[in-house]
């Protein structure tokens, strides 16, 4: 994947572009991505992908202006516009699929092929979401994986614990990545979707681990329902992290609807 | 010197257990440790203790604002202000203070703090903290990132409502107002004096500095530890061009226990110290300091939370530990003014928050210390920072002659004002 910028009203964009094929956006989710994100590659060998990061996230400048959904969503435009695309395959994991769901919902005529990924954007107050912006470091593996111990190391390789200035860094990277996040998901992460999911004209499939601590697979319906035709894909053995435990899988999900 | 006397209003019946056996003193404390019945007692007996500092001769009496916090029963500080207003009759109110980005719409700060004003004759000393994290966002649910620009927006809109004298309308981001209009207005002008707590954000001084409004650290860990912070304060004042250094641009919290010696400090105040330190400050990481509640400048500076855990975690605290780590200053009063007066010169402090009723200190012991400080290490503590005596831009202005609250005239027996009735006369 090549990183690359593009500018926006808002903030210049880094983004991650590569492979060929049908047009693709992929929208990150709160904990960011990485430019060797196994799903991008997966991805990649079957779409040409474009992967933007969201404004605070990787090396995309901070933004003050962007507060609310609506804010969010209009920015998601405005970078597919920048990349001069038309009607790409919009596709968001978490957070990311939150704001996909909120762009197809906001202009229906303007994507007709949709895939949320264990998307946040709805709350049944029977099944609430766990608080992720007061859980410790070592407290997310539990609530990520399926297998919380290889998640451990996946979300620790690469991290220089022993460098002085390693608490510091990770501490600004937090507080722009979910500073930014919060926007959207604190406390509670939802902001009226569910009142405007009957908008989405596109074909849609959600995929969702079924050991998803996180954003519990029972929400998995609850979005199948609100979309017309939508369908979902329930993938034994991945957690919220579905895209670093089963990238494949939701690669052949992403297919279905190309 | 301007000493206030402040209760934070521990809750004094947490279980011996608590650290081990509960996740968190704040945010989501179990709530069937708070007994409402038992609580009647606990508030009465504190504002007592508020009032009886008052009547020693302290400048001011102080309390603050938390939320679902078991070593804060103060939710609403304005309702122990009002108490304490009309039971005073000298000593500065010092609400510190408000969270002003939490009251919707924060007029409702601008009415309150008025009626503080009105009710004591002019006593009011404001604070417009932007909250802890715990309590702006964990507690009331206020999104980190955009708390401090709707806390600035809160500001603006007070400040305007106190200032103004015709109806204006306020067409903020979060607060949209046709018709601002304040009534009642506080008695002092052009609004009383406003002191701001902070954690070492660059983005506080420089607020503090160009409003005149006096910066409090208000921390737990004492003297030594603030000593960089303060430092980056007064730098701050001399780069910004602040017209003086003036002390009382400056105030800081600090837990104080007096006794006849330093021995008998130990033997009365430890286990209520103890309680304190290893008890009541058992705050679950995670809510220290909710992503984007702290800017990404404050960070690079390199300061931590407030309420971020020790380094090495959650160490049971000693006596020695805290007294040589100067947490806490106690002894006798010649102990206690010394490292007083190394407080006030090392931090250049004018105004210092007493913290003198410690975790769950019962009325003797808490009166025991607070009297020996008021007559014994605050006189020799009084003529500190001479040149500064006159600086009276951080302390209230209460007007002269003020009333004595519960002086009604005699109850009367007939209707008030009808002239005196005529004896019928006689056919």
């Amino acid at each position: 994947m090549e990183t690359k910028t593009v500018e926006t009203q808002h903030a210049p964009i880094r983004y991650l572009e590569g492979g060929s094929g049908e047009p693709l956006v992929f929208l990150h989710g709160a904990g960011g991505m990485t430019a060797d994100d196994p799903l991008l590659a997966e991805l990649a060998s079957r779409f040409h992908v474009y992967a933007p990061f969201l404004p605070g996230y990787g090396e995309s400048e901070e933004c003050g202006s962007l507060r609310d959904m609506l804010d969010f969503a209009l920015h998601g435009w405005d970078v597919v516009e920048a990349l001069g695309l038309k009607n790409p395959i919009l596709v968001g994991h978490s957070m990311g699929g939150m704001i996909a769901a909120e762009m197809a919902a906001l202009a229906p005529n303007d994507v007709s092929r949709l895939v949320l990924i264990c998307p946040a954007g709805l709350w049944m107050d029977d099944h609430p979401i766990v608080d992720m912006f007061s859980l410790l470091p070592f407290e997310m593996p539990k609530y990520l994986f399926h297998d919380p111990e290889a998640g451990a190391a996946m979300m620790t390789s690469g991290l220089k614990m022993d460098d002085p200035n390693f608490l510091q860094t990770y501490l600004v990277r937090n507080a722009r990545q979910l500073g930014m996040a919060g926007k959207l998901l604190f406390p509670i992460p939802e902001r009226g979707l569910a009142e405007r999911l009957y908008r989405v004209k596109a074909k849609t499939v959600i995929v969702w681990g079924e050991s998803d601590k996180l954003i519990p697979p029972i929400y998995g319906p609850a979005f199948q329902s609100a979309i017309a035709g939508a369908q979902l894909v329930n993938v034994p053995e991945a957690g919220h992290m579905i895209i670093a435990e089963k990238p494949g899988e939701v690669a052949r999900a992403v297919e279905t609807v190309a | 010197m301007k000493f206030t006397w402040f209760n934070l209003m521990p809750w004094p019946y947490l279980p011996d257990d608590f650290r081990e056996k509960h996740h968190s003193v704040w945010v989501d404390i179990d709530q069937r440790l708070f007994d409402p019945v038992k609580s009647h007692e606990v508030y009465n007996t504190y504002m007592d203790l508020l009032e009886y500092a008052g009547a020693l001769g302290f400048d001011g009496i102080g309390v603050n604002e938390h939320h679902q916090n078991g070593y804060g029963i103060m939710p609403s500080p304005n309702i122990i202000a009002a108490g304490l207003a009309r039971r005073t009759k000298d000593a500065a109110i010092v609400v510190l203070g408000n969270s002003i980005a939490l009251y919707n719409p924060p007029v409702r700060v601008a009415e309150e703090f008025a009626m503080l004003d009105c009710i004591s004759g002019g006593r009011l000393v404001a604070g417009f903290p932007v909250g802890t994290s715990m309590d702006t966002n964990f507690c009331y649910g206020q999104i980190p990132a955009l708390t401090r620009e709707k806390y600035a927006e809160a500001h603006d809109l007070i400040i305007k409502a106190w200032t103004h004298r015709d109806p204006f309308a306020f067409n903020g981001r979060y607060n949209k107002l046709r018709h601002v209009n304040i009534w009642p207005r506080p008695i002092q002008q052009p609004h009383p004096p406003i002191h701001i707590p902070g954690g070492g954000s660059v983005e506080t001084y420089d607020f503090c500095i160009d409003n005149t409004y006096s910066y409090s650290y208000l921390s737990f860990t004492g003297y030594l530890r603030a000593k960089a912070l303060l430092q980056g304060y007064w730098n701050r004042v001399e780069e910004r061009g602040a017209p003086d250094k003036s002390p009382y641009r400056a105030g800081f919290a600090q837990t104080i226990c007096v006794a006849e010696t330093d021995e008998e400090a130990e033997r009365l105040y430890w286990p209520h110290v103890n309680y304190f330190y290893n008890r009541c400050l058992h705050v679950y990481p995670g809510f220290a300091d909710a992503p984007g509640y702290r800017t990404i400048k404050t960070i690079q500076t390199g300061a931590l939370s407030q309420y971020a855990p020790p380094r090495g975690g959650f160490a049971e605290l000693t006596w020695k530990d805290l007294i040589e780590g100067g947490h806490v200053i106690a002894g006798s009063p010649e102990t206690v003014r010394q490292r007083m007066e190394d407080l006030a010169k090392g931090l250049h402090v004018g105004n210092i928050f007493c913290l003198m009723h410690v975790g769950d200190m019962p009325a003797e012991k808490c009166m025991y210390s607070t009297k020996l400080f008021a007559d014994k290490v605050m006189p020799k503590l009084r003529g500190l920072f001479p040149e500064w005596a006159d600086d009276d831009r951080f302390w209230c202005h209460p007007i002269e002659k003020r009333v004595t609250a519960g002086s009604l005239p005699p109850a009367p027996t007939s209707a008030p004002g009808a002239p005196a009735r005529q004896p019928v006369p006689a056919e």
